[in-house]
């Protein structure tokens, strides 16, 4: 109804809307959720990972970085870059190649689908002829030699993905070209490698599964050589000067063979069995590396001994007589080498080895004795734990920024110094224009500090709780001990842990006072600390008191977990944010809302209980304020181990869908082509869909009444100086709203700083509201006598904020999953409301107000109330007058996690998890935007081996050297700030300062 | 006239005395009189037996406010829900009877403790195959007590007949509001909540639609059982049927006037509790020349006049039809502050 009796569109204010609103998903942070395919190419120095929804991301320098996204949603198994050029092929799990390039588009770079093709065999022929297994990119970059199932090499043509038939390499033609008997049709079954020679583009090396290894010359259509390996073969790789090539193989052992002139079967020159002599897994793949020194490095994949190690995910380095076997945290899909791509140089010298696992990105320096890791600057693993809460502070202050800096890095000391070696494409994106920290807490009781002011989300240091509880696990349990035997030589390596001790750890609230460096932090014990940057190491005493929530209401029984054991006597923290003060709420109900008042010194922190404030400068509870209901057995026993247990299922019952669905798809194997592929989904979905019809879906219609459960939840606590008795004098006033409709407004008497210490912080109800439609209060909010909302606590002090305006009548407004409503103060009455559900349908999830400035003028800017509903729209809702600016649709709706895990900063963008790894940012306004925007140019070619195409090299290089420039002058900052953060006297001299200041 | 007196809550004695206090002080010891009270809903209900005189004075808070009026003048229709909220004065309502003589009213029966639990409503606007109830869960204990599911229709469109998802009742809760009104069954097409078309909108947003409005749910549907239907005269049964099915929901806009009142008029009042004190309703914010802007102010308007409380204005129009209207305060036991004793004659 209020549709209709909205006034006509003001076009003053659509114009400005306009310049205020607009929204944009911008950039995927952390790291790509189930990865499934892995490329590199030395000449850009950009990494490719595909992932099994088909999507396809290049990584090159900080900040630079491409999205792509297959049409088909299939996994994409196979990535290459052709050489020397922006350009990569793609082999999906339907048997697809797509061609993308990296083209420049108003000023940056953007990676586009070009081409995609599908090779199709002879009539009636089976589908595993055409079945790709191998993708050789042809130094010439004129064709593509795409091994296959039945032994055939075809051809095609780039960028026209045209089939030369009169190239293709038939298993026949091979068979013919060797005398050996012992070489039947079955042994050119299946290609399992195709490797150019180094130095002859016209000589390639095709590797058959049973071992058959041939040199074919691909001028005169015949083979060179021929080598017969006694097991089944995985992978191939060539010595760079071109005289020897390595072969790995299905028992766990790997053969170096030597080609010779003379055309006979070579025996090989050493087979080896590294993990022998038990019997060994299949090692997947292999280089073999040069160096000056003379001695090669061996790497490979797999290998370790099938009985006792058979679980573990490891890359061996054989290099002389140092070995290790890098353990990873889960499956490791590839890896490639970083060495020099000069082709006149005349050794490899490799520098990193950079390893895909599902679930982390690892790359360990081998330039540095004892092979270090090096910290990635981007892909981090959110998931390293699982994500339990997020909280965004905006705009800090650099002081607070490098003092979280100094005590991060005094953590990452373990890793290599050494530069991201993948450093392709230049980053040309305007510098963030805030320094903005994304706090993330975890299942495993950490919290994690990301720098989010720019595209790159990197790991600026890492909080742990758990020191002060008394857990089972060991806390000197150090993930990089090494391993209990000597051998093999195994090293874990990557921070992937998703396995929590005690799930009473988990972190559930964060709250972070930017200007005064306390942090609060709450968990699913009911434990919430409070804290302190601290620059230096300490050991002391954390404080610690209980608030009894229940009060004197009797006769109830926690079945829920125990609350945590605590540590006597002083506990050492290292620098960083260090607690002084533990509050453990009894029952050890899960902590669903915290605030913290800075200034004020208090914080309060609610449950499914009730309420307390604690005052954290006297160590004392000012007050617990229990709000069950009394018939609200449920929240008695522990309520919420019930609803992840439902939550649990119905998240097993939905993988189990997805991996039914999976299965049948893998189950047809090669075979089949795309149509066919698309039918057989298509009739599955739709099965699903009508056994899902089947199900009767009801809905039961019941209006909400104050004996419903989970009523007394506190959802939303906030600390505001306003007048909430009279018109005359305003105090400090602490608000809670509850999970059935309920506000509670405590009027606060906070000494005065001289006599802050004497005498004690006093508590006294004001007031109750109760909405009679009794839906959960998710926000309640303070607009001063300019109808601005209050300034945070701190703000003022800092001058960062105009003080606000005690003249004017302040306004309550309270936000409920249902409605917004504005009310009077002191005396409370209604003055606006906006029934979001009573004409939508949809609920209020996430809100927060957010500051718009117009990008037309830099004067104009207004405050808004961002809103995310359990439909995954955003809407934007004027202060203090409640009408819907604008709405986007943002995540879908069955996304529950998604958008349960929004966050939304003070400048009108956002956060939430696309993936339990995987943060997909937005922005909804035209000011703040912060996204990835780079260019990748032809890097300059110093090699005179590559004859062909020549002249369009050159052309390329000749375009391209400004940009190079810029990229050097880039490269040399970035390392002098790289250099800045890991040299200690720096960091002395930063705390030294810091100190002086305090 | 008013007369304003104590009364002890706690034991608040017979329906037989009050009657008896109420003529002592009114001075009209031989007059019969209908006696009636405003409840916490705002709605006018009368007095006449010992349970709901023993109801009326344990809903004061502290104040109840009493309507007396000549038997003889007495106007029935006055009580009910939202007698005291639908006509924009309660107060010109008992004392100006009047104002409704244009329908000649029917009277059935005298009310006595009863409200009504559903209507049907906007007949004369909707087709003849939809239904508009509206269900008044205010103030009532029983359940709305129904349930809801997808489903699919049958509609008539330019490209002839089409299947669409469809919400539909489910199931109905025995002994519900629901069941009880007769006005809904299983199987009937939901169409609209409160004037929203639910068309395009998921089972979850109908769902929460319906919560939000629960207080005062208007559900149009298409009830599966089309042999009931009201046949109106207006229509001439010619084209009937399918020209009728053909008529979607969204053809008839013109029924918002009446959904409009109906919407505001259902608007909960939240509740306040100041200093551990009392709860009370949260009045309306009176609209300042400073916050005119827009719709919110439109709706501001409407409501300001329906919020249960009586502008003070209402007080100069006693002196018609020879009613007497007063307010006597309960005192809860242990508040003295507001005690007096005696007849305060406020005029």
């Amino acid at each position: 109804m209020r549709r209709f009796l909205r006034p006509g569109h003001d076009p003053v204010r659509e114009r400005l809307k306009r310049d205020l609103f607009q929204f944009n998903k911008t950039v995927e942070h952390g790291f790509p959720h189930q990865p499934s395919a892995l490329g590199y190419s030395p000449f850009l120095r950009l990494m490719a990972i595909g992932t099994r929804s088909g999507a396809i991301k290049l990584y090159g320098a900080p900040g630079v970085e491409f999205m792509g996204l297959h049409e088909e949603n299939n996994t994409v198994m196979q990535i290459h870059f052709i050489p020397d050029q922006c350009q990569l092929v793609t082999l999906l799990d339907d048997n697809s190649l797509h061609l993308w390039s990296l083209k420049q588009h108003g000023g940056a770079s953007e990676l586009r689908e070009e081409h995609h093709f599908t090779l199709k065999g002879p009539p009636g022929s089976p589908p595993s002829a055409t079945q790709i297994t191998a993708v050789l990119p042809h130094s010439s970059r004129e064709v593509l030699y795409l091994g296959t199932e039945s032994g055939n090499i075809f051809v095609v043509e780039l960028p026209s993905f045209q089939v030369l038939e009169d190239r293709t390499i038939t298993p026949e033609a091979v068979l013919q070209r060797i005398p050996e008997d012992n070489c039947n049709r079955r042994s050119c079954e299946l290609v399992e490698a195709l490797r150019e020679h180094p130095k002859n583009p016209d000589q390639i090396l095709i590797g058959y599964s049973r071992a058959l290894i041939v040199l074919w010359d691909l001028q005169n259509n015949k083979a060179i050589h021929h080598f017969l390996g006694s097991q089944q073969l995985e992978n191939l790789y060539w010595q760079r000067d071109g005289s020897k090539f390595i072969s790995c193989h299905y028992d766990g052992s790997y053969a170096q063979w030597p080609v010779s002139s003379d055309n006979r079967q070579s025996e090989p020159l050493e087979n080896t069995v590294p993990y022998g002599p038990f019997p060994c897994k299949a090692i997947s793949k292999i280089y073999w590396q040069t160096t000056k020194n003379g001695l090669p490095y061996i790497i490979f994949q797999g290998g370790m001994p099938r009985a006792s190690y058979g679980d573990r995910h490891s890359i061996s380095v054989i290099h002389g007589s140092q070995q290790t076997a890098f353990d990873f945290t889960s499956r490791v899909i590839d890896f490639f080498i970083i060495f020099s791509s000069d082709p006149a140089a005349e050794f490899d010298d490799p520098s990193a080895l950079v390893v895909l696992a599902e679930e982390e990105l690892v790359v360990i320096d081998l330039k540095s004795a004892g092979w270090p890791a090096v910290q990635p600057p981007y892909l981090a693993s959110l998931h390293c734990s699982a994500i339990t809460c997020s909280h965004h502070v905006s705009n800090i202050p650099l002081k607070l920024w490098e003092r979280i800096i100094s005590a991060g890095s005094k953590q990452n000391i373990h890793y290599s110094s050494m530069p991201w070696p993948i450093d392709g494409g230049t980053n040309i994106a305007p510098d963030p224009p805030q320094r903005d920290l994304l706090l993330t807490g975890h299942e495993d009781g950490t919290v994690r500090f990301w720098d989010a002011s720019g595209v790159c989300l990197h790991l600026l240091y890492k909080l742990s709780t758990v020191r002060v509880f008394l857990t089972d696990a060991d806390p000197n349990d150090n993930m990089n001990t090494v391993g209990e035997d000597e051998w093999p030589p195994l090293r874990k390596v990557g921070t992937f842990d998703p396995y929590s001790d005690d799930p009473r750890l988990g972190i559930q609230k964060i709250y972070l006072c930017k200007y005064s460096g306390y942090l609060a932090v709450a968990g699913t014990a009911g434990q919430v600390l409070v804290m302190e940057l601290n620059d230096e190491d300490a050991e002391h005493v954390v404080d610690h008191a209980e608030a009894d929530l229940l009060q004197d209401q009797e006769g109830y029984r926690w079945k829920g977990h125990e609350k945590l054991k605590t540590r006597d006597g002083p506990v050492r923290f290292e620098a960083g944010f260090q607690p002084f003060v533990l509050v453990q709420c009894q029952p050890p109900a899960v902590v669903t809302s915290l605030a913290l008042h800075s200034e004020w010194k208090l914080v309060a922190f609610g449950t499914s209980h009730g309420f307390g404030l604690f005052d954290h400068q006297q160590k004392r509870l000012v007050f617990v304020k229990c709000t069950l209901h009394p018939s609200d057995q449920l929240a008695l026993e522990g309520p919420l181990s019930r609803v992840k247990s439902l939550k649990k299922s119905l998240r097993q019952s939905f993988r189990r869908i997805r991996r039914s669905r999976v299965s049948s798809r893998k189950r047809r194997g090669g075979g089949g082509n795309a149509s066919e592929v698309q039918e057989a989904n298509a009739k599955f979905d739709q099965d699903a869909l009508q056994e899902m019809e089947l199900a009767p879906v009801q809905r039961k219609i019941e209006a909400r009444s104050a004996e419903d459960s989970f009523t007394g939840f506190v959802r939303t606590l906030y600390f505001a100086d306003t007048f909430l008795r009279d018109s005359s004098r305003h105090c400090p006033s602490l608000w809670a709203g509850t999970n059935g409709g309920t506000v509670y407004a405590f009027c606060l008497r906070v000494p005065p700083a001289e006599r802050r210490m004497d005498e004690p912080v006093r508590a006294e109800q004001a007031k109750e509201i109760q909405l009679m439609h009794r839906a959960p209060v998710v926000g309640i909010l303070v607009l001063d006598g300019r109808s601005t909302p209050l300034p945070e606590p701190l703000e003022v002090a800092h001058d960062l904020s105009k003080s606000p305006d005690m003249q004017g009548s302040h306004q309550l407004l309270v936000v409920s999953e249902e409605q917004f409503k504005v009310f009077t103060l002191p005396k409370v009455s209604s003055k606006l409301k906006l029934k979001l559900t009573a004409l939508e349908g949809c609920r209020v999830r996430k809100v927060t107000v957010a500051n718009f400035g117009s990008c037309k003028t830099d004067d104009y800017s207004e405050n808004d109330l961002a809103v995310l509903t359990n439909l995954g729209d955003i809407q934007i809702i004027s202060l203090p007058f409640l009408k819907l600016q604008i709405r986007y649709p943002c995540i879908r709706k069955e996304d529950v996690s998604g958008i349960a895990s929004c966050v939304f900063t003070k400048y009108g963008q956002g956060f939430y998890l696309i993936s339990p790894s995987e943060f997909e940012r937005f922005s909804l306004s035209t000011k703040w935007l912060v996204e990835p925007r780079c260019i990748v140019d032809m890097p300059e070619m110093t090699s005179n081996n590559h004859v062909h195409n020549k002249s369009g090299t050159e052309n390329a290089a000749r375009k391209s050297s400004p940009g190079d420039c810029g990229e050097d002058e880039r490269k040399s900052g970035r390392l002098m700030e790289h250099a800045l953060l890991n040299d200690e006297k720096v960091l002395k001299e930063i705390q030294s300062t810091l100190e002086g200041g305090r | 006239e008013f007369r304003r007196f104590s009364l002890e809550r706690s034991k608040p004695g017979k329906f037989e005395e009050f009657y008896g206090l109420l003529q002592h002080v009114h001075k009209i010891p031989n007059v019969d009189v209908l006696v009636g009270y405003t409840d916490i809903h705002g709605d006018l209900l009368p007095i006449n037996n010992d349970d709901n005189y023993h109801k009326a004075v344990s809903t004061a808070n502290p104040l109840l406010r009493i309507f007396i009026q000549r038997k003889e003048d007495a106007d029935y229709s006055a009580f009910g829900t939202d007698t005291m909220t639908r006509k924009k004065n309660v107060l010109s309502n008992v004392l100006r009877p009047d104002n409704h003589k244009k329908k000649p009213h029917i009277v059935i029966s005298m009310p006595q403790d009863f409200r009504p639990v559903s209507s049907i409503i906007d007949v004369d606007i909707l087709p003849e195959t939809h239904r508009r109830v509206r269900l008044y869960k205010y103030g009532t204990d029983k359940p709305l007590g129904f349930y809801i599911r997808d489903g699919s229709s049958v509609r008539v469109t330019p490209h002839g007949l089409e299947k669409v998802p469809g919400i539909f009742i489910s199931r109905l809760v025995p002994g519900g509001l629901a069941q009880s009104t007769g006005l809904l069954a299983v199987n009937d097409e939901v169409l609209e909540v409160n004037g929203i078309e639910v068309s395009g909108k998921s089972l979850d947003q109908v769902t929460d639609m319906m919560i939000a409005n629960s207080r005062n749910l208007i559900i149009t549907v298409r009830p599966a059982n089309q042999r009931n239907n009201v046949v109106r005269n207006s229509r001439t049964s010619g084209s009937s049927g399918q020209s009728t099915e053909s008529s979607l929901p969204s053809s008839t806009p013109n029924i918002l006037g009446n959904l409009l009142q109906g919407e505001e008029e259902s608007d909960e009042e939240d509740i306040i509790i100041e200093d551990s004190g009392e709860p009370q309703q949260i009045p309306k914010a009176a609209p300042t020349s400073e916050s005119i802007e827009s719709l919110s102010q439109i709706e501001l308007l409407h409501e300001s006049t329906q919020n249960g409380f009586l502008p003070s204005s209402e007080m100069n129009l006693s002196h018609s039809a020879g009613s007497i209207n007063m307010e006597y305060e309960a005192p809860e036991p242990g508040r003295k502050s507001l005690e007096e004793d005696g007849t305060i004659i406020t005029l």
